[in-house]
């Protein structure tokens, strides 16, 4: 019996319990993420973090939403009421909509059903996530808009071309695990992945991926829709309160969700390491949660990790990185990926294949090697004369000269 | 024109360098190295990873306090005389050096009946407003006498205006083995000229004598 057809069973009240426990568990997830970023970070910085509310400073996030609660509400004169108001609304409940389609665990027994910790298997779960994630856009582009102010205005714009930029690659990257797994169904791809990861089958859609999810979820390196050091905050400059709390709610929603997505397609879901698979029927499949969760949190350090390692890109390095190198790379790596598939199913030994991908492993070094050699390094000519002006002036100081140390 | 664009003659390096203290740092060529390659520039991650391991270089301030450097401007401190008595003469020297007026004085004749300092006058209001004192310490250097000094007391935060002007009873520094409060007279057969130059080094039991 498939996992659809296990979900298709369940009744409705069932259905409202595994939503209020998915809602509970990125809830939590969210809490314990804003926790431990800002501790990995300051780790990485030599720093402690919030060490102070309760223990460990882990109710840190808690201790924040209180106290923007409690905070003034503002809106702006010039602000569109209406949509100012609606945009926080958006991020923050199409963040949550995503997990309804993420596998959590396998068969499982809850309330004395036998179900899967999986709220509904849509047979186009994947493209359902990635919609989902585009209306998500709609809160910060709205938010940047009905803002009445400028550095919102351009950080919902930044933000609005990044996300449209990065869909694309990130789409692309996704067809060649639909191609392999031959199915859109969460479940099906989770089911898929028994024996061989994608991560590993696919290892440059799983990096043109994660590259593209940092993108979307609006983290550094990537983050100028809310760079502080040129937008202030962004779009959110003008929010304050729990308008505000909802925006940094969506944001880390969002970066679970994505990394729930990612496990899911390319690190085999809630399947445990291979070696280990006896484990899944650990608590009569519950286990195989905790691998799903380990999984999720080392993306999550990962988002973490660049945060702490890399500069902000610049605006159109990062246009230029997104549609020059990662929508050609992921184009040309889905004509190969079809063209194997296509081998491997019309029946093509496996010698033949294995060519296939030689000679194109060879073409691309090949490619690259003499795209290298002719890119000429062009120096700038430094004794340029120039001329003496016809009026007086100061005396150009004496060149510095490096003293030989003794 | 061409006398303009002459270079000046080089001054010799080595020794203006060494009469700027700039030897003490060494130095190497720079050379443009360019683009570093990827792998170099993935050195990153484990420059951030690594760190994470180290000792961190917080000090939780409120449980752990660490000593200032001893030079540290910190609240003031009016100093006192071996015997107890008061260093300040009431000059307004510092009330008129500091910069940001944070400093009120005002100064009153010692008596036979009333002496709180060795000489003519003592400081009979003295205060000083720290929501103004910007730490300079240029009060320190007004001070002819060494009365006005700073510790290295930085806890000063407080929750109202008028708790952060300080007045003379808590600036006063506390009175130490060999002290007496004052008012009392001054040391027998010294005068103030004695005390600055440091011969008074504690009470004579004369002193005691309540006037």
């Amino acid at each position: 019996m498939t996992i659809a057809t296990l979900i298709g069973q369940d009744p409705g009240w069932l259905i409202l319990v595994k939503g209020l426990l998915v809602f509970i568990i990125s809830v939590l997830m969210v809490l314990v993420a804003i926790w431990g970023e800002r501790r990995i970070v300051a780790r990485m910085q030599m720093r402690l973090g919030p060490n102070r509310v309760g223990p460990f400073g882990l109710v840190q996030g808690l201790a924040d939403g209180v106290k923007l609660a409690l905070k003034e509400d503002l809106i702006p004169a010039a602000a569109d009421k209406i949509v100012f108001i609606i945009a926080p609304i958006i991020s923050a409940t199409t963040c949550f909509m995503s997990f309804a389609v993420i596998p959590i665990t396998g068969p499982v027994t809850l309330f004395g059903h036998k179900t899967a910790m999986q709220m509904t298997d849509l047979p186009v779960g994947v493209l359902y996530v990635l919609a989902i994630a585009s209306v998500g856009v709609y809160g910060i582009v709205l938010a940047g808009w009905s803002s009445g102010s400028t550095y919102p205005l351009l950080g919902g714009l930044r933000s609005s071309a990044q996300v449209i930029s990065y869909e694309v690659a990130m789409g692309l990257s996704l067809v060649a695990v639909f191609i392999y797994a031959g199915s859109m169904s969460t479940s099906e791809i989770v089911a898929a992945q028994q024996q061989w990861w994608y991560s590993v089958v696919l290892f440059p859609s799983f990096i043109i991926y994660a590259i593209s999810m940092v993108g979307e979820t609006n983290r550094a390196p990537f983050d100028l829709a809310e760079a502080e050091g040129e937008l202030v905050g962004g779009f959110h400059t003008e929010y304050s309160s729990l308008k505000f709390a909802l925006f940094f709610l969506a944001e880390y929603v969002n970066i679970v969700a994505v990394s729930a997505l990612a496990t899911t397609l390319f690190l085999g879901g809630y399947h445990a390491l291979p070696g280990l698979t006896f484990t899944e029927n650990w608590l009569g499949g519950w286990f195989a949660l905790v691998w799903f969760m380990v999984k999720v949190i080392g993306f999550f350090f990962i988002f973490v990790w660049l945060r702490g390692t890399l500069p902000r890109l610049r605006y159109d390095q990062f246009m230029k990185f997104g549609w020059k190198v990662l929508i050609p790379a992921s184009l040309f790596w889905i004509m190969v990926v079809a063209t194997m598939r296509v081998l491997s199913l019309r029946g093509a030994s496996r010698i033949s294949v294995l060519i296939f991908a030689s000679v194109v492993v060879l073409i691309v070094l090949a490619v690259n090697v003499a795209f290298d050699s002719s890119r000429k390094r062009v120096r700038p000519v430094s004794s340029v004369e120039i001329p003496a002006p016809n009026f007086p002036v100061p005396q150009i100081p004496a060149p510095r000269v490096e003293v030989p140390r003794v | 024109m061409s006398e303009i664009h002459e270079y000046s003659v080089e001054p010799s390096l080595e020794r203006v360098n060494s009469e700027l203290g700039i030897d003490a740092v060494p130095t190497a060529p720079v050379t443009e190295e360019g683009t570093k390659s990827f792998t170099a520039q993935l050195l990153g991650f484990w420059v951030t990873f690594r760190t994470m391991f180290k000792k961190v270089n917080t000090v939780e301030y409120p449980e752990v306090k660490e000593p200032t450097a001893p030079r540290f401007h910190g609240r003031h401190q009016l100093n006192r005389h071996p015997d107890g008595l008061e260093k300040c003469i009431g000059c307004e020297l510092c009330a008129w050096a500091c910069p940001a007026d944070a400093i009120y004085v005002e100064g009153e004749s010692n008596t036979e009946e009333n002496r709180m300092s060795p000489g003519e006058r003592y400081g009979k209001v003295y205060q000083i407003n720290y929501l103004r004192c910007i730490f300079c310490g240029l009060c320190i250097e007004a001070c002819p006498t060494r009365a006005l000094t700073m510790t290295n007391d930085y806890e000063l935060a407080d929750d109202s205006r008028s708790k952060l002007i300080f007045e003379k009873a808590d600036l006063l520094a506390p009175l130490r083995a060999g002290m007496l409060m004052p008012p009392h007279p001054m040391y027998p057969d010294m005068d103030d000229t004695n005390y600055y130059k440091g011969d008074v080094l504690g009470f004579h039991p004369s002193q005691e004598v309540k006037p």
